[in-house]
């Protein structure tokens, strides 16, 4: 029986338009809507795989507002067990301030007998993108840590986890309790169904408060790139663009 | 002092991690002159040619990790000797390529020193105090971040910066160290590597061309043309999220903030839309030639060169006229 965490966070829906909030510390996903990203999506596919293959459990974390409630419900429909909410503006956490609460969390549960052999999360954040969370987290727990993996099998104690590497896919094994963050690639996230929905309906989100005041995330602001001026030569319409297009290759030196 | 960690791709140092010495040259101008050291681990196939490479970008010093607890990857293990070398060196910025590697190893060092790091930084303003600009949401916005503690850690974005080699450099000193390093720190190391050909995103990668497709292509069948005029221009297929999320195309195919960063001198994306974490992906491409029905589509605005139309009528025209022109692939 393994059971597993899982970290994920509310992030605005970057995938159309990324707006700013007014005080530039933040990105504004009131327009846009909010998800979670696709590295936690796999992240949690495969937390629901060895959990229904091993018997255990999948609980959901999250360091968030209290709307991340909406993400850990659609998620927890997903065929997880348990979700914890540590409610915070995220504006004023850094990475170090997301890993030291989760640590918390796994420490109290650990000390009323609740274990988590697998942790798992996102490689890195679709907003902040700041590739420190799991690490920080694994270092305050003092767990071995591997990152970047596609995919990753439970057996007998032991986590081996495969990823690209710069000369190939790369294999770890280590031994369980670990931490483990989660590129996309590997697996392909499930959707809901509807008796996961209406489970999901019933479960009691357990929300805590920041354990520590946060050190925040050293921001200065957040700056939207200026938009480049628009240089589109357009060589034609249909079919009949196809000479224009073959003088261009050759213009750029990609046919002879 | 200033310390680069650098990372090796047949036996050279990688690109990025040229661009993040030029980074760090400029850092060290603006302090007055501060020496930069370039930090190795494990195995080193040329020292010599190395060491010269290494100079003729900017580093005084080369300092190479040596001992049994590098000859495979940790990450934690290879932090364990940059804070070793950082300490020796009493360096006050460390710094290394925005790669999987280097966010991960100063990630580790970070946390081990408990200060900041900033991933994926693009710019630096002035150094009192030290504010860094870097990418956040694939690149798609930015964030100053002060970084005013000791050391100073970040990583440097991917084609942020221009390599520059100096002119006439002198040899960097080769210092070769053997950090001791804790059983703990070793847990986690990589037991096999799969052989490159497995690394299919590789050609995607360094192709000169990539012809890409996105939802436009209508199902797996309609990438023939997309993978017939990449083979005659000599490039790789890459596609858009939506496409292997559908299933239509393998994930090593996928360009984009959570796929494959990729530069070709052409990019000809076909019936992609240009979503903000697809352009993450393509954004360093020399020149786009966008092929799409809608002409307001964000791909077809930022492209150089655009044609309005569907790509299943558009690119068999293309094949048909570049062979009619002798191109055999």
């Amino acid at each position: 029986m393994t059971n597993v965490l899982v970290c994920i966070k509310r992030v605005p829906d970057s995938s159309g338009e990324v707006l700013l909030t007014d005080d530039k510390q933040g990105v504004d996903g009131r327009y846009v809507g909010f998800t979670v990203s696709n590295h936690e999506s796999c992240a949690v596919e495969l937390a629901v795989q060895i959990a229904e293959a091993t018997g255990g459990t999948v609980t959901l974390l999250t360091v968030g507002p209290s709307e991340a409630t909406e993400q850990l419900r659609d998620t927890l429909a997903l065929g997880c067990h348990a979700a914890v909410l540590v409610e915070a503006e995220p504006t004023r956490l850094g990475p170090a301030d997301v890993a030291r609460e989760i640590a918390h969390v796994v420490r109290e549960k650990e000390a009323a007998d609740t274990t988590y052999d697998l942790i798992l999360l996102g490689n890195d954040a679709a907003d902040s993108g700041d590739f420190q969370v799991g690490i920080r987290m694994a270092h305050a727990l003092g767990r071995p840590v591997v990152n970047g993996v596609s995919t990753v099998e439970v057996a007998d104690g032991n986590l081996t986890a495969r990823g690209d590497g710069p000369d190939g896919e790369e294999t770890y094994s280590l031994p369980l309790p670990a931490v483990a963050t989660v590129l996309e690639g590997g697996v392909e996230p499930r959707y809901p169904t509807l008796r996961g929905r209406m489970a999901a309906k019933k479960v009691e989100i357990e929300t805590r408060t920041l354990s520590a005041e946060p050190v925040g995330a050293s921001r200065v602001q957040l700056l939207l790139p200026p938009p480049a001026p628009s240089t589109v030569e357009v060589l034609g319409e249909g079919p009949e663009a196809a000479g224009a297009v073959a003088d261009l290759f050759a213009k750029l030196g990609v046919t002879r | 002092m200033i310390l680069v960690l650098i990372e090796t791709e047949n036996g050279a140092a990688s690109e990025i991690s040229l661009e993040t010495l030029a980074f760090a040259r400029s850092l060290a101008a603006e302090g007055g002159g501060i020496a930069i050291r370039a930090v190795v681990v494990g195995a080193v196939e040329n020292r010599d040619a190395l060491a010269a490479e290494l100079a003729t970008h900017g580093a005084a010093e080369v300092h190479h990790a040596v001992g049994e607890a590098f000859t495979s990857y940790s990450g934690a293990a290879w932090a364990a000797a940059l804070q070793a070398i950082r300490e020796s060196t009493r360096s006050v910025v460390v710094t290394a390529p925005g790669s999987p590697r280097g966010n991960e190893v100063l990630a580790h060092l970070a946390a081990r020193l408990d200060v900041p790091m900033a991933a994926n930084a693009t710019a630096f303003h002035g150094l009192a105090p030290f504010v860094v600009t870097r990418q956040v949401v694939g690149g798609a916005a930015l964030e100053e971040m002060k970084l005013d503690q000791r050391p100073a850690i970040f990583t440097v974005a991917g084609h942020s910066w221009a390599v520059s080699p100096v002119e006439g450099a002198s040899p960097a000193a080769w210092v070769e160290v053997a950090p001791e390093v804790a059983e703990a720190d070793l847990v986690a190391r990589v037991v096999s590597t799969g052989t490159k050909e497995v690394d299919h995103s590789d050609s995607l990668k360094s192709a000169k061309v990539v012809v890409g497709a996105g939802r436009g292509a209508g199902g797996p069948e309609g990438f023939g043309a997309v993978a017939e005029l990449a083979e005659l221009l000599g490039g790789a297929v890459g596609v858009s999220r939506v496409v292997t999320s559908l299933g239509w195309r393998p994930h090593h195919e996928q360009v984009g903030q959570t796929g494959s960063r990729i530069s070709p001198d052409l990019y000809i994306p076909c019936g992609i839309s240009g979503a903000i974490q697809h352009w993450a992906g393509c954004a360093s491409s020399k020149t786009i030639l966008a092929v799409n029905t809608d002409p307001e589509a964000p791909m077809m605005t930022k492209a150089n060169y655009a044609v309005v139309g569907d790509m299943h009528e558009v690119l068999p025209a293309i094949i048909e006229e570049l062979r009619s022109r002798g191109v055999s692939g």
